[in-house]
């Protein structure tokens, strides 16, 4: 499976994401230029984090009529693989890949700290080698993380199992205090009703190398790898 | 027929505005207390030549749907001067 990285504009996460996915875990990786219209062939897709065009208008808005887009969407809607993570998430629901959409976080300010997450489900590409009850350690970074989507929304990602996350404590436990940024039930990723686009805001790839003292995200990057290699 | 839009962004009234919340505290800091229910939108202008009103309206239309709001977290209004 070739992996494919969008690189934008104000992208700063591209190269940690070509470096979780090439060197430590060994796929075929290349980047990909936001104003190129072709995915050079690759499989799977990720919009990288970082703050593209400068986050003008809203986080993603802008970035997501980038000319490498369409070609992203196209690749989505045949079912082929995306991956958004932070900005990567907020440019995927821009885009309407995935439902929902990150406000501000609720104290306003910009949080980049280690939180915990934990599966929701174990029936995604993203989720399926986890333990649903462990938590995982990974970090975020971001100003805008506070998911939100209407009541009839809402019913629809719990009634089709689309919530691939939940913020949670050091054990597990989803509780407001766990809550970094006000999202609404605690959620930190979805996936969209086909089950082949992926967003959410921690960042698994900046928990991947050992040097770095926290593997926490190589496991759910690794669970991408082991189920369609 | 040249206009000029102005368009008006805001969050939605479901939502909770953080933006609106701190600059309330912060007007009540100042001892205007007779303030609240402060909210924080964007106010768009631009301008834009076209054959007919009904035309210049559309267009605004599309490009608050498409681009200017986010009608999941936000609403929109407009007023079209002609210039």
């Amino acid at each position: 499976m070739k992996f494919g990285v969008v690189v934008f504009p104000g992208s700063n996460c591209d190269r940690d994401t070509l470096y979780a996915f090439g060197d430590l875990l060994g796929a075929e990786t290349v980047a990909l230029w936001h104003k190129d219209t072709d995915l050079k062939g690759v499989d799977f897709v990720v919009l990288p984090g970082g703050f593209s065009y400068g986050d003008y208008l809203r986080s993603g808005a802008i970035a997501r009529f980038s000319p490498i887009m369409d070609a992203v969407i196209n690749h989505a809607n045949r079912g082929g693989y995306v991956l958004g993570i932070c900005n990567g998430f907020q440019i995927l629901t821009e885009a309407k890949l995935v439902p929902g959409v990150l406000l501000h976080n609720e104290s306003r300010k910009f949080i980049s700290k280690n939180i915990y997450i934990k599966a929701a489900t174990t029936n995604s590409l993203l989720t399926n080698q986890l333990e649903p009850q462990q938590a995982l350690k990974i970090p975020i970074a971001h100003g805008e993380g506070n998911y939100y989507i209407g009541t009839d929304g809402l019913k629809s990602l719990q009634d089709n199992d689309q919530i691939l996350f939940h913020y949670c404590d050091e054990n597990g436990n989803v509780t407001a205090e766990a809550n970094p940024n006000g999202a609404l039930l605690n959620i930190a990723g979805v996936t969209n009703k086909n089950r082949n686009v992926f967003g959410m805001m921690p960042h698994p790839e900046r928990a991947s190398d050992p040097v770095l003292g926290n593997t926490d995200g190589l496991k759910i990057l690794e669970s991408i790898l082991q189920t369609v290699g | 027929m040249k206009f000029r839009a102005e368009i008006d962004i805001m969050p939605l009234e479901a939502l909770l505005d953080p933006q609106g919340k701190a600059v309330n505290a912060g007007l009540r800091n100042l001892g205007l207390n007779n303030i609240s229910s402060v909210r924080v939108g964007k106010h768009i202008t631009l301008q834009l030549e076209t054959a007919t009103e009904a035309e210049a309206r559309a267009e605004v239309e599309e490009a608050c749907k498409k681009l200017l709001a986010n009608l999941i977290m936000e609403s929109y209004r407009f007023d079209l001067v002609a210039l």
